[in-house]
C-alpha cells in the first residue's frame, strides 16, 4: 500500500477519473440530444385501445411510467386531434385498458394548424364538378391525386403571394419617399412628389388586383376536402391546403418511413416554423445563425487580429501596456448579457438611433436602426468575442522565436514587412485558433442577442433578392433562443419538446461544421507554414 | 598578407570612441578600431564582454532594444552610421549578418534566398532565378538543394541551414558580413564546411565574426579584436595576436587560463 502511493498511482488515477468524468457527462448530453433529436422525425405505429366503458383512444405511444402511488403503470399516448379534444397528449392507466390493436386504416394527417389528426379517411371532395369518393370509390388513392391538384394550385397561390410581395415593398419604398419629400417641405405640386403619388397610386391598383386573384384562388382551394373520423367517430372535415402531410401510419413498409423520415428532415432544414415554431423548418433559424456569427467574424476578427499585433508589436512592455493585456484577458470573463446591455445601450439606442435621425428622420418616430437588428447582434458578439482572438493571437506572435524576427529585420525589411509576410503567416494557424473558440462561443450565446435583435418569428430573412439585398437592420431568429422559446416559453411545452431537442442537436451540428472548416484550414496553414512544401 | 600595402590604410568600417548603454548601465567603452576591407576579423573574448553587443552595433540592430542608447562613431565607408538621419534598411542591405542559431523562414529554400530582394520589390524572375543559384553557389549549397528549391527549408539539416542562412546574406549583394557565432550550434563537420566558406567569401566581402572557439578565429580570420568587460583589450593581425599577445590578459584568455 505504502509503495503503491509512493509511486504516484492515486495521483495518475486522479486525473484519469477526471477526465473520464468530463468524457462522460460530455457524451451523455450529446447521446441524450442525438437520440431524442433523431428520433423525433420517425413515423410510429398507431395503436388503438379499448378502456372500459367503451370509450377508444388512437394514438402514438411514447412512455411507460408507475403512476404516483406505484399501484400500477402509466402510458402516454400522443392522441393529436387537438380541436376535437383539447390536448394532444393523454395519460392511461394500464388496468383500465381491455383491448390493443394496430388497426390497418389508421391514419396520421398532419396539419398546418391544431398539430396532428388520428383517425380514419372516410370521404374525399372534389369541386367542379363535385365529386364524393366515399369507401367504395378507394378514398385514399382519390385523396392522393386530389392533394397534387390541390399542391399544383397552391404554387400558383405562393407565386401571387411572393408578387404580392414584392409590390408590398416596393410601395413601402415609394411611401417613404413621400415621406421623405413631406419632412423636406417639397411642396404638393412638385414634379417629382406628383411622380411618386402616382407611382403609389398605381402600386396600391396592383396590390388591388393581385389581392383579387388570391382571393379567388383561395376560393378554389376550399372546394377540396376530406371527411375524416376519430376512433370514437366523431367526423372532422379537412380542408386539403391545411394537409401538410398524410400517410397511414400502420401499413407503412420500411422504405415508406425512411421516405417520410427524409421529408420531414428536409423540411427541417428549408421550410418555415408553423404552430408558434413548434412544427415545421428551422430554415430562418439556421439562416440567422449562420449569418449572425460570419459578420460577428467580419467584425471581430480583424479588429482582434490588429490589436493583437499592436499589442505584442509594437507596443513594448511598460506598465501601461501590461494593465491594458489584463484588462483584454478580464474582458472574456464578462457575463454576456452586460455585453448585451451594452449593446442595446451603445449600438441600438446610441448609433442606432444616431443613423436614424442623420438618414432616416421622416420615418421617425418609427425607428430603422435605432431598434435591434442582425448588425447590431453581431456587433454585440464581436465586443464578446474580440478577447479570444487578441489572447490567441498575440500567444501565436510571441511563440514566434525571436530569431526570425531579427533574420528578416538584418535583411533589410521594415518592421511591417515581417509582420505580413513573416510573423502573420506564421501566426495564422494560432489566429485561427482564436476565431473558432469565438465562433463556437458566439454560435452559442443567446443571452446578450435577447435584447439586441432576436425574435421568435421574423417576417423576412436578413438576406434576399430585394436591393441592397443585405438588410443587416432586420430582426431576425436564432437557433439558441429557439430552443429557449419552444422549449420554455411555447403554450404546448410537450408537444415542442422533440423540436427541442431536434433544434438542439442542429445547433451543436451547425457549430460543429463552423469549427470543422476552420480547423480544416488551421490544418492547412500549419502544414504550410510548419513542414510542408508550397 | 602578399600587398605591402596596409590593408588597414582603406578600413571598410571606423568605430571611433563608440559608447554603448543598456539604459544606466554601460556595455561598450571607448572602442576605437578598423576593419580592413575583404579581410576576416574575428572579435574574441569571454562571454558578457560585449562582442555581440559591438556586432549588432555595425547593422543597428540594437535599435530593437528600447532602453539601448550609442554614442560614437561608426562610418561605413565614410558614411556615419550612428546618426538620425541614417536609412537603416539601405544599413541594412548594406550590412548583412548571420546568427547564432540559423533561422530560415518557414517558407522554401528558393523563397528564402530571394527574400531580401522581394522585400526590395524586385519581382523580375530571371533576376531572381539567377541570385538564388549564385548565392547558392556562393554559400556551397547549390548542389545539395538545387533539386528541391521549391521544398520547405526547415527539412533541412542544421548546417544546411546555416549555409542557408549566409546564401540569404549574400543574395542582397552587402558590403560586410556580421556572423554572430555562426558554428556554435553547429557539428564539426559542417563547423569545417562553414569555415572553408568563410575562407571563399573573404575574396569578395568584408567579414566580422564573432566566436568563443580561438582555433576557429586563428584558422579563419585575418585581424583579431581581443574584448574584456566592454573594452577592447587587444587588436591585431591574427598571426601575431596568437603567437605574441601584447597584453597579459590576452595571453591568459588565449592560452585558456579563463573564459
Amino acid at each position: 500500500m505504502k509503495t503503491f502511493i509512493s509511486r504516484g498511482e492515486p495521483q495518475v488515477w486522479l486525473t484519469a477519473a477526471a477526465l473520464t468524468t468530463t468524457l462522460l457527462m460530455g457524451l451523455t448530453l450529446i447521446v441524450v440530444v442525438m437520440i431524442n433529436g433523431l428520433g423525433a422525425f420517425w413515423p410510429s405505429r398507431l395503436v388503438e385501445l379499448e378502456l372500459q366503458g367503451g370509450q377508444k383512444v388512437l394514438g402514438e405511444l411514447l412512455r411507460r411510467e408507475p403512476l404516483p402511488d406505484h399501484s400500477g403503470m402509466r402510458q402516454q399516448f400522443k392522441v393529436g386531434n387537438r380541436d376535437l379534444y383539447g390536448m394532444d397528449f393523454r395519460w392511461v392507466d394500464e388496468k383500465q385498458v381491455i383491448g390493443r390493436q394496430w388497426p390497418q386504416q389508421a391514419i396520421t394527417v398532419e396539419r398546418s394548424e391544431y398539430g396532428h389528426f388520428f383517425g380514419f379517411l372516410k370521404q374525399v371532395v372534389v369541386p367542379q364538378p363535385e365529386q364524393v369518393f366515399d369507401a367504395g370509390d378507394s378514398p385514399w388513392q382519390q385523396l392522393a391525386s386530389a392533394r397534387k391538384a390541390v399542391a399544383a394550385l397552391q404554387d400558383k397561390l405562393d407565386e401571387v403571394m411572393s408578387q404580392i410581395n414584392s409590390v408590398n415593398y416596393a410601395l413601402e419604398k415609394e411611401q417613404d419617399r413621400l415621406l421623405r419629400f413631406d419632412y423636406q417641405g417639397v411642396s404638393g405640386e412638385d414634379p417629382q412628389r406628383l411622380a411618386v403619388k402616382a407611382e403609389i397610386e398605381s402600386l396600391k391598383a396592383e396590390f388591388a388586383q393581385l389581392v383579387r386573384q388570391q382571393r379567388q384562388q383561395q376560393g378554389q382551394l376550399t372546394g377540396y376536402y376530406a371527411q375524416f373520423e376519430d376512433v370514437n367517430g366523431r367526423t372532422k372535415r379537412i380542408e386539403l391546403d391545411g394537409i401538410v402531410r398524410c400517410y397511414p401510419s400502420n401499413e407503412l413498409s420500411l422504405v415508406g418511413r425512411c421516405g417520410i423520415y427524409a421529408s420531414k428532415l428536409w423540411e427541417l432544414l428549408s421550410g418555415e416554423p408553423r404552430e408558434s415554431n413548434t412544427e415545421g423548418g428551422l430554415f430562418p433559424a439556421i439562416f440567422g445563425t449562420v449569418l449572425l456569427v460570419f459578420v460577428m467574424s467580419l467584425f471581430s476578427f480583424p479588429l482582434g487580429v490588429i490589436a493583437a499585433v499592436y499589442l505584442r508589436e509594437y507596443a513594448g512592455d511598460g506598465l501601461m501596456v501590461r494593465l491594458v493585456r489584463i484588462a483584454v484577458n478580464n474582458l472574456a470573463g464578462i457575463p454576456s448579457i452586460v455585453y448585451g446591455i451594452f449593446g442595446l445601450g451603445f449600438f441600438v439606442y446610441g448609433i442606432g438611433s444616431g443613423i436614424d435621425q442623420l438618414f432616416f428622420p421622416e420615418r421617425l418616430p418609427t425607428p430603422t436602426f435605432g431598434t435591434g437588428g442582425l448588425l447590431w447582434a453581431s456587433l454585440t458578439l464581436a465586443l464578446l468575442t474580440v478577447p479570444v482572438v487578441i489572447v490567441t493571437t498575440e500567444e501565436a506572435l510571441g511563440a514566434i522565436p525571436g530569431g526570425i524576427r531579427e533574420g528578416s529585420l538584418a535583411l533589410g525589411s521594415t518592421r511591417f514587412q515581417t509582420l505580413t509576410r513573416i510573423l502573420l503567416p506564421m501566426a495564422s494557424p494560432g489566429i485561427m485558433t482564436g476565431l473558432i473558440l469565438s465562433m463556437a462561443r458566439a454560435a452559442g450565446e443567446v443571452a446578450p442577442l435577447m435584447i439586441t435583435g432576436v425574435v421568435k418569428l421574423a417576417p423576412a430573412l436578413p438576406l434576399d433578392g430585394q436591393f441592397p439585398f443585405f438588410h443587416l437592420e432586420r430582426k431576425f431568429m436564432h437557433l439558441g433562443f429557439h430552443i429557449y422559446d419552444i422549449g420554455f416559453q411555447s403554450p404546448n411545452v410537450e408537444a415542442a419538446r422533440p423540436m427541442v431537442f431536434v433544434t438542439t442537436l442542429l445547433l451543436v451540428l451547425i457549430v460543429l461544421l463552423m469549427s470543422g472548416v476552420a480547423i480544416r484550414l488551421r490544418n492547412r496553414m500549419k502544414k504550410k507554414y510548419t513542414f510542408g512544401t508550397f | 598578407m602578399k600587398n605591402t600595402i596596409d590593408p588597414l590604410s582603406d578600413p571598410a568600417i571606423e568605430v571611433e570612441h563608440l559608447n554603448f548603454y543598456y539604459g544606466s548601465s554601460q556595455a561598450l567603452f571607448d572602442l576605437n578600431l578598423k576593419f580592413a576591407r575583404r579581410q576576416v576579423t574575428a572579435l574574441i573574448g569571454p562571454s558578457g564582454c560585449g562582442k555581440s553587443t559591438f556586432l549588432r552595433c555595425l547593422n543597428r540592430m540594437n535599435d530593437l532594444v528600447d532602453v539601448a542608447r550609442m554614442e560614437g562613431s561608426i562610418r561605413l565607408d565614410g558614411t556615419e552610421i550612428n546618426s538620425n538621419a541614417l536609412d537603416v534598411i539601405e544599413l541594412r542591405r548594406r550590412v548583412g549578418m548571420v546568427f547564432q542559431k540559423s533561422n530560415p523562414f518557414p517558407k522554401s529554400i528558393y523563397e528564402n534566398v530571394i527574400y531580401g530582394l522581394r522585400i526590395a520589390g524586385i519581382k523580375d524572375k530571371a533576376v531572381l532565378d539567377e541570385t538564388v543559384e549564385r548565392s547558392l553557389k556562393g554559400a556551397a549549397l547549390w548542389d545539395e538543394v538545387k533539386d528541391r528549391l521549391h521544398e520547405s527549408a526547415l527539412g533541412m539539416s542544421g548546417g544546411q541551414m546555416q549555409r542557408l542562412c549566409i546564401a540569404r546574406a549574400i543574395a542582397v549583394n552587402p558590403e560586410v558580413i556580421l556572423m554572430d557565432e555562426p558554428c556554435s550550434a553547429l557539428d564539426p563537420k559542417s563547423t569545417a564546411r562553414v569555415e572553408d566558406l568563410i575562407k571563399e567569401l573573404r575574396d569578395q566581402y568584408t567579414i566580422i565574426i564573432v566566436t568563443h572557439n580561438m582555433q576557429q578565429a586563428a584558422r579563419v580570420s585575418d585581424y583579431t579584436a581581443f574584448f574584456f568587460e566592454g573594452l577592447l583589450i587587444e587588436f591585431g593581425k591574427t598571426g601575431e595576436l596568437f603567437v605574441k599577445p601584447r597584453n597579459k590578459q590576452t595571453e591568459d584568455y588565449i592560452t585558456g587560463r579563463f573564459g
